[in-house]
């Protein structure tokens, strides 16, 4: 295909990208050095009212915005550098809990906190849903073809419901004195509230998005099983192979490949944990770092939006999932051009 | 598969194998059916502690609403009916309807007749049915189940959801058509194109694959809230604010989702032979008449797959629709933080409950048609690589 050619293909697309995806990152970049805010004025301002003897006069100062000849507010734009990071890190408080050795201050601090959050949630469901995934695999795998279908569509239910919709649904199961939450009362016979401290919300968090993406690891798995060389297994039942060792040293090895896959994608997905945190409405105890950029765009009470340290929280996101996927992806990179060469 | 009688499990691991599928299928749809459940019923019964309660609905049946087991019966029948035409026929109309060109109008008209049906049938015929027969049957006529609609009128007639609705299928429909048509021409390019160029321009979209979201709308929101102050030296007074409006919305839903679509559509013509495209450009065909008299007719299998992914990108969408979208044009997973973040009477969520079922229920339909090409779709990234 000419190049020419070439570009008349992939020409849209690419466009999209640069300017939906490419562009924003520079900007973002960009405006997390400056912050915008509106043109204040300070006026003395006397008011009068009429008393018993005479007028009653009060002069106080005000700060307003100043506002131009269509009724806008009047901003400005300066470089402020690093600023926005040091406010969103909250640098003095962070450096006053570490060389105190304050750990549970430390840990109080937005930026930290979520960054604890989303790499906990990040690293303790990825073994679980891959074990997950696998077991209900192989237990498909063994069962009648009749029932697979209607397996592979319930399993389905949870994969593709609307994140926020599944954790709520989860959410109504436990809240006050939910089905769920009565059935672990009565069996632990005490009064337990789910939502009331950060650690059962963090379990019910992670419950969840187990629940959400075990279908996923479940399918990959299950389409890796059928192209399992029966033969190998078979000599290995010769020799004397356990099931264990047959799980071992033969199908996990021919999965290994689906395993890699798995984990880059959930690295990358399970990083940008959010829309629990909204169903759950458990900002108050738990929050993630996407969470925190989501916070800061959406507008405060008086309709402004701290665009400048959204843009500073954004970028220390992207620094962490770059970091995290640094080394899977040279891994995948080695292999790739290992085999190559 | 036959298997032989060594490889076949022993009793026991067989067994355990079932019981642990079921124990699985339990956990997955417990929480929806729940909710389903929760949502016909009165306030007072959805948050009772005692499940029986949530499931008979006694306070619901009070009001002298419910369904007899008659009812039952006839509803059940209908949902297996429903099912089978979905599971089998659906597939046979949009092949007997397909003409020349357009293989996906067979699909849309097919699945709007099955959605209409489904409509009709549950809100009008059964319902009248049920009602007339009922008082004949003595016992078997009389309400044991008590269920009640009155919370989905109230969210979609009184709280003006189907306005949610349409912006939702405005947006998605959006994000479907264009995506699926600039990734088709892109992934087609990709994979026959042997340039150096064309592995950068993937590991470059693997790369946004892992971006948050949140960092792409922070570069967004400013642009968009003050679209018509940028450009209007260079559309005068006609400068369009995009802030709140669907179609900038929709852009850049297509542009996250870029990524995942020209890795699938790349994949996908890979595996379509290029001695197809060649063998009509022997013939004088351009690059672009061979794309479309060759390709076009046998790339609706992969288009299916990959427009279902994009369905999904755009209709579960929160982040992008909740910070972009005023309240006017707001979709309905958005709008839905509405009814819970109103401090709350119990019957407020129910109501919530209510719209969650109403979100969910699309997409129950979805996988009931589309299993088998959401399934491919899974193994398809994975097992190409």
């Amino acid at each position: 295909m000419k190049a020419r050619t070439f570009a008349w293909f992939v020409g849209p697309s690419v466009l999209l990208m640069l300017l939906f995806i490419a562009a924003p990152l520079v900007s973002v970049l960009v405006q997390s050095f400056y912050v915008t805010a509106p043109v204040l004025e300070t006026v003395v301002v006397e008011t009068c009212t009429p008393g018993f003897t005479g007028q009653i006069c009060e002069t106080a100062t005000q700060t307003r915005p100043l506002i131009d000849g269509n009724g806008k507010v009047i901003t400005t734009t300066e470089f402020v550098g690093l600023q926005s990071y040091r406010n969103v890190l909250e640098t003095e408080r962070t450096l006053a809990a570490l060389s105190s050795w304050d750990f549970r201050e430390f840990l109080s601090i937005d930026f930290w906190k979520a960054l604890r959050f989303t790499l906990t949630f990040t690293f303790i469901t990825l073994p679980i849903m891959l074990v997950t995934g696998l077991g209900i695999a192989l237990a498909v795998n063994m069962a009648t073809a009749r029932i697979r279908g209607q397996v592979i569509f319930v399993s389905l239910l949870p994969f593709i419901i609307t994140p926020v919709i599944g954790a709520l649904s989860i959410k109504w199961l436990f809240i006050g004195d939910g089905i769920l939450t009565a059935l672990i009362e009565w069996w632990l016979a005490r009064d337990i509230a789910l939502f009331a401290q950060a650690w059962t919300i963090e379990i019910l968090l992670l419950s969840y998005r187990v629940w959400h993406v075990s279908p996923f690891a479940f399918v990959v798995f299950y389409a890796g099983l059928q192209t399992l060389n029966m033969d190998s297994v078979e000599s290995a039942i010769i020799d004397g192979a356990t099931r264990w060792q047959r799980l071992r040293y033969i199908v996990i090895p021919h999965l290994m490949p689906l395993i890699v896959f798995l984990t880059v994608i959930h690295l990358m997905d399970s990083y940008r944990v959010f829309e629990e945190i909204v169903g759950f409405a458990s900002e108050n105890h738990v929050i993630s770092l996407q969470w925190i950029t989501y916070d800061l765009l959406t507008p405060d009470d008086a309709g402004n939006r701290s665009i400048s340290r959204a843009s500073a929280s954004s970028m220390l996101t992207m620094i962490g999932i770059v970091i995290l996927l640094v080394f899977p992806l040279r891994q995948t990179w080695r292999d790739y051009f290992g085999k190559a060469a | 598969m036959t298997q032989s009688r060594a490889l076949r499990p022993s009793l026991s691991l067989r067994l355990f194998g079932f019981s642990f599928l079921g124990f699985w299928c339990l956990i997955a749809a417990f929480p929806i059916f729940w909710i389903t459940v929760m949502s016909l019923k009165d306030p007072i019964d959805a948050f009772s502690s005692n499940p029986l309660t949530v499931i008979f609905g006694d306070a619901t049946r009070f009001t002298g609403l419910g369904l007899s087991p008659f009812g039952m019966a006839v509803i059940g029948l209908a949902f297996y009916f429903a099912l089978r035409v979905a599971r089998r026929s659906v597939l046979a109309w949009t092949a007997a309807l397909e003409p020349k060109s357009g293989r996906i109008n067979g699909w849309i008209v097919a699945i709007l007749a099955f959605a209409v049906m489904c409509a009709v049938a549950s809100l009008l015929i059964l319902p009248a049915v049920i009602g007339l027969v009922n008082p004949w049957l003595g016992a078997l006529g009389r309400p044991i189940l008590g269920l009640t609609a009155e919370h989905y009128i109230s969210v979609w007639i009184d709280g003006e959801f189907y306005r949610n609705f349409i912006n939702s299928m405005i947006v998605t429909s959006g994000v479907v058509a264009i995506s699926l048509s600039v990734g088709t021409l892109a992934g087609f390019g990709l994979a026959r194109s042997r340039m150096k160029i064309a592995f950068w321009i993937l590991i470059a979209a693997l790369v946004f694959r892992a971006l948050p979201h949140s960092v792409l709308v922070a570069g967004y929101l400013p642009v968009f809230v003050n679209s018509s102050d940028i450009l209007r030296p260079l559309l005068g007074e006609a400068a369009p604010t995009y802030y709140g409006k669907p179609l900038p919305v929709i852009f850049a839903l297509v542009a996250i989702n870029q990524p995942f679509t020209i890795w699938m559509l790349r994949s996908f013509f890979a595996s379509i032979p290029s001695d197809l495209d060649e063998a009509a450009r022997v013939d004088g065909c351009t690059y672009f008449q061979a794309f479309r008299l060759v390709i076009i007719p046998v790339m609706w299998p992969g288009v299916v797959t990959t427009g279902l992914f994009s369905f999904l990108l755009g209709y579960n969408d929160f982040l992008v629709t909740s910070l972009l979208l005023d309240a006017q044009n707001q979709t309905m997973v958005p709008a839905i933080t509405s009814f819970f973040n109103r401090e709350t009477t119990s019957t407020d969520q129910v109501q919530a409950v209510a719209a969650a079922v109403s979100i969910t229920a699309p997409l129950f339909f979805l996988v009931m048609v589309f299993q088998k090409q959401i399934v491919s779709g899974l193994t398809a990234g994975a097992v190409k690589g």
